[in-house]
């Protein structure tokens, strides 16, 4: 199997992961419950947006203590992919296997829009599908995409290639304008220092069709498929 | 806490040490909520200086009975689940 995705008590993007991987990419894919422990033959896990646990106490804690974690992190451990989009992202900051925490945004109303995302390192599983500085057009919608980070651990981040995305203009261009929540240093997007784990706030499962205005989500979702391929010749 | 035993006639009443934890969001770390009911306070013309919003927990313990060892379990609560040590700290209050 290629693809997992895992269903928490509040996912409610894992339907449209699911759909795009396996419809529209055609790629194999599977649903795991938060309750498993097994993610069998699994290459890349990926966990969805949403509003696990209702995102009682803060967005993604109570999530931590499923038992699939385990599983995500022994996975995670082995140099395999896993990917956290939005409330998936959140979720991975608060088990530790990225770095940061998602504040409320800056301006204190959930943002559901398209945005434009720069493409900051495309040497990475998730990004290269992407030309160098890629300029891709995916929407957000979230409350709590506010990026903290301590000034020493931003500067290990930028040092070690580890931002993979950042909100910019149509140009590409980082501005304050161009950043919907707040973020430090205008951050989308993170991997963790192995490259192995990453997690975007923007959704790429719903820009993968025309249909949905924007097709610039199959980047990611490509450059993964890709890597699973190589890893299976 | 009181437990009600299956048997109607006897009612057994146990009593749990209870703590409460208060955390706080660390200096410097951005609050948009605690500064928008600081700027709704100023416009009913309250002078207020500053406002950060926390979260305070009211914990009821089963099973132990002494103070040190129901502290060292609310600290461990505290410090895994009820805040994240990014951007929060966390104080018991008071335990009894």
């Amino acid at each position: 199997m290629k693809f997992g995705v895992v269903v928490f008590p509040g996912s409610n993007c894992d339907h449209d992961t699911y759909h795009v991987l396996k419809s529209v990419l055609g790629e194999e894919t599977a649903f795991f419950w938060h309750q498993d422990t097994d993610l069998q033959d699994v290459d890349t896990v990926i966990l969805p947006g949403g509003f696990s646990y209702g995102d009682y106490l803060r967005c993604g804690a109570i999530a931590k203590f499923s038992p699939i974690l385990e599983s995500v992190r022994r996975h995670a451990q082995e140099g395999k992919l896993v990917v956290g989009i939005c409330n998936g992202f959140q979720i991975l900051q608060e088990a530790g296997l990225l770095p940061g925490v998602m504040l409320p945004n800056a301006g204190l109303k959930f943002v559901c829009r398209h945005v434009w995302l720069r493409t900051e390192n495309n040497q990475t599983p998730f990004t290269s599908a992407c030309q160098e500085g890629q300029v891709l057009r995916i929407p957000i919608a979230h409350n709590e995409g506010n990026f903290f980070i301590s000034d020493q651990e931003l500067a290990e981040l930028q040092e070690n290639q580890q931002i993979v995305f950042r909100y910019s203009d149509a140009q590409g261009d980082v501005t304050p304008e161009a950043n919907p929540n707040g973020s430090i240093d205008s951050i989308a997007g993170v991997m963790n220092r192995q490259g192995n784990v990453m997690g975007m706030m923007p959704h790429p499962e719903r820009a993968s069709e025309a249909l949905l205005g924007s097709e610039d989500g199959r980047f990611i979702f490509n450059s993964m498929i890709n890597r699973v391929h190589e890893v299976h010749h | 806490m009181e437990a009600i035993c299956e048997k109607s006639e006897t009612i057994c009443v146990i009593g749990g040490m209870k703590a409460k934890v208060i955390v706080r969001l660390k200096d410097g770390v951005l609050d948009p909520q605690g500064q928008t009911i600081q700027r709704s306070l100023k416009k009913m013309g309250h002078e207020v200086a500053q406002l950060r919003q926390g979260k305070y927990f009211e914990i009821e313990l089963n099973g132990v009975k002494d103070e040190s060892a129901a502290r060292q379990l609310v600290e461990k609560i505290a410090g895994d689940v009820l805040c994240n040590p990014i951007i929060e700290t966390f104080e018991i209050e008071d335990i009894s």
